[in-house]
């Protein structure tokens, strides 16, 4: 799936006005793993949000897959994010009353499309591929960061999305795990031909991706 | 079962103690408001059939609801006649024949004619005045319940012997008159006869018991000077519902003032309805009370879960599925409170049966009227219910319009 942003625009409306991102025009293409960075508050997870149809811009069009993000109803967007993106947060977001097993059986819950035991076994799968077999019933407070990290990537994967969207996702990690974090990453863009978009700060990792975006005052540069 | 209510329980079972706490309050709310509206209905059915029963359900009387026009008051202007005195006419109502007979044509109407007047009982030097219910014996028994009421004797009795005489318990022993006992009653105009006392009845109605006798229609017609003559006619429809219509029937057919029971009672009903107005504002205030409880423990998980409902929007839950998650959090403290708050009722409603008391005006005391009737259970389900989905909406909605990337951009 690729990504069109044409002169994406976020201005928050307040007292003061705030301008988020400014007049931001990309194309990613499908399959393409790219970086963002910049300097903290440059508004590159103000982007991310636009990107992934999490927020919408004050101007300008996104266009996912060729259809014009505008166009659809909100129900529309949810079912597009639902299906197709998969967001990863810096702060691992897991639901704290579920366990690894059930947060990343939501997506599939929602969806509808498999039968009860065809999404436990491919819940199950994916905690098996970010290296979680023996932690699958704990809940999130008994796993650490880095586990919690990777159920979270896991439970982003789970309705088998074309685009992958993380926000410093190993921001908050020690080295060990930022690595396999990182290491997942790449192999969901060069095994499995996602589109990876991640917002870093790590200049090595960044390197390491097709492609990198900075930004700066909510600008490319 | 459904990932939404599935979180919704998650979400209760995470301020456990909370939600039991507002949980108590629909379960009593609930509990309350079935055994009050069960002893309200209970106690407005029990008193309906007593008073249907008892009373007869048409009353025809020899009167006229406006007063016939007298032949002088029919003149034009051009004459007045001045000081005109109604005809005196001997009172009774005329061609009773012709209203028993179309009242019998109708299937399960049973109608008998009566004589009433009063009396005066003499025995053993006390006297005090009788209400005289002169009655055909033979249709006692279908137009009226007094036989349920004789502590002793029967109609049969009453049937074999025309110079019988049932008496109220009160009234007998007033004036220490026992069963077998003859004594005399002088009627309005001087005459005099002798009664045997063949049985007595006590229907609990003090004010019934201490003046009401029933006698031959014949001996009361002599007794009263009107022979031949009768003055009201009782009437019992099989349904008691039909008696308003029927009544009105039977006046416009044939003039004579006929009063059904529920004409007889209308302040008794409109008392009812006011009682039941405000019994049904207290319980409802408890119950309102109790959705205060949910709407206060919904309110703050949904405060409380901000990042989650963030996470659910984020992965691509809609707006609706959120509302939907925290109404069913309304709707299972509901359920949960009606599935313990109904028995707890039931077992008020059994407690409330078992205290005896004694209206005032009854002579003996008689158990709480239960209505155990399913509607009452109906009703106190969907208001319980309801005012816990209204409490959980408010929040709910709220929740529904949170806007992930505020909540995102802050946990970060
Ligand atoms: N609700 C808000 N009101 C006012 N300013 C805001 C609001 N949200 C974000 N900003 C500002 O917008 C700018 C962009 O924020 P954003 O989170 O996108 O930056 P970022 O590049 O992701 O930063 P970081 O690297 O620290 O995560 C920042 O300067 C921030 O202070
Ligand atoms: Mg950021």
């Amino acid at each position: 799936m690729s990504i069109v942003a044409d002169s994406l625009t976020k201005i928050l409306t307040g007292e003061v006005p705030v301008t988020l991102v400014k007049d931001v025009s990309l194309r990613i293409e499908p399959g393409e793993a790219v970086a963002i960075t910049g300097p903290s508050g440059s508004g590159k997870s103000s982007l991310l949000y636009l990107l992934g149809v999490l927020d919408s811009p004050s101007s300008g069009e996104l266009y996912i897959d060729n259809t014009k993000v505008s166009s659809l109803s909100d129900s529309e967007k949810s079912k597009l994010r639902l299906k197709h993106l998969g967001f990863i947060f810096q702060a691992h977001f897991l639901l704290p009353e579920f366990t690894a097993l059930e947060n990343v059986l939501l997506p599939m819950q929602r969806l509808g499309e498999l039968t009860g035991a065809e999404m436990i076994e491919r819940s199950k799968t994916l905690l098996e591929q970010v290296g979680l077999s023996d932690h699958i019933s704990k809940i999130p407070k008994k796993l650490s960061g880095g586990q919690s990290q990777r159920v979270a990537i896991a439970r982003a994967l789970a309705n088998n999305p074309k685009i992958i969207l993380a926000d410093e996702p190993t921001g908050n990690l020690d080295s060990v795990s930022s690595k396999q974090v990182q290491e997942i990453l790449i192999r969901l863009a060069r095994e499995f031909k996602r589109t990876v978009l991640v917002v870093t700060h790590e200049e090595e990792f960044a390197r390491s991706l097709d492609r990198v975006i900075r930004i700066v005052d909510g600008r490319i540069q | 079962m459904n990932i939404l209510v599935s979180i919704a329980l998650k979400h209760l079972l995470s301020r456990k103690r909370q939600s039991l706490v507002s949980l108590m309050g629909i379960i009593l709310g609930t509990g309350f408001f079935l055994a009050i509206s069960s002893l309200m209905v209970g106690s407005e059915k029990d008193f309906l059939k007593r008073l249907v029963d008892n009373s007869p359900h048409i009353t025809i009387s020899d009167d006229f609801r406006a007063p016939r026009i007298q032949p002088a008051e029919m003149s034009n202007s051009a004459i007045e006649i001045k000081n005109v005195r109604p005809f005196r006419e001997t009172r009774g109502i005329r061609g009773y024949g012709e209203i028993l007979d179309f009242l019998r044509s109708k299937p399960g109407v049973q109608a008998s004619e009566m004589l009433l007047g009063q009396g005066l009982v003499t025995y053993a030097g006390k006297d005090t005045s009788v209400t005289l219910n002169g009655v055909i014996p033979e249709d006692l028994r279908s137009v009226s319940t007094i036989e349920e009421y004789l502590v002793s004797g029967k109609v049969d009795d009453l049937i074999a012997n025309p110079d019988g005489i049932l008496l109220g318990s009160e009234l007998a022993s007033k004036l220490a008159i026992k069963k077998g006992d003859i004594f005399t009653v002088v009627g309005p105009s001087g005459t005099v006869r002798n009664f045997k006392v063949l049985g007595i009845f006590r229907t609990g109605r003090r004010s019934y018991d201490e003046t009401q006798s029933f006698l031959h229609i014949t001996r009361a017609q002599s007794l009263l000077g009107k022979v031949n003559r009768i003055n009201s006619i009782i009437v019992k429809t099989p349904k008691p519902d039909e008696a308003l219509n029927l009544s009105r029937e039977i006046e416009k057919r044939f003039l004579y003032k006929s009063i059904s029971w529920q004409e007889a009672s209308e302040d008794l009903l409109s008392t009812f309805k006011i009682r039941n107005t405000i019994m049904y504002t207290v319980v409802s205030a408890v119950l309102i009370v109790a959705a205060f409880g949910i709407y206060n423990v919904i309110s703050t998980v949904v405060l409380e879960k901000q990042r989650d409902i963030a996470i659910l929007k984020s992965i691509g839950f809609e707006p609706k599925d959120i509302l939907k998650i925290f109404l069913s959090q309304g709707i299972i403290l509901g359920l949960v409170g009606c599935v313990f708050g109904l028995p707890f009722g039931m077992s008020l409603m059994g407690l409330l049966m078992s205290i005896n008391f004694k209206p005032p005006g009854a002579t003996q005391s008689i158990g709480m009227p239960i209505d155990w009737g399913i509607w009452q259970f109906m009703v106190a389900i969907s208001f319980a219910l309801g005012a816990s989905i209204l409490a959980a909406y408010l929040p709910a909605k709220k929740a529904a319009s949170v806007n992930p990337v505020d909540i995102i951009r802050g946990g970060t």
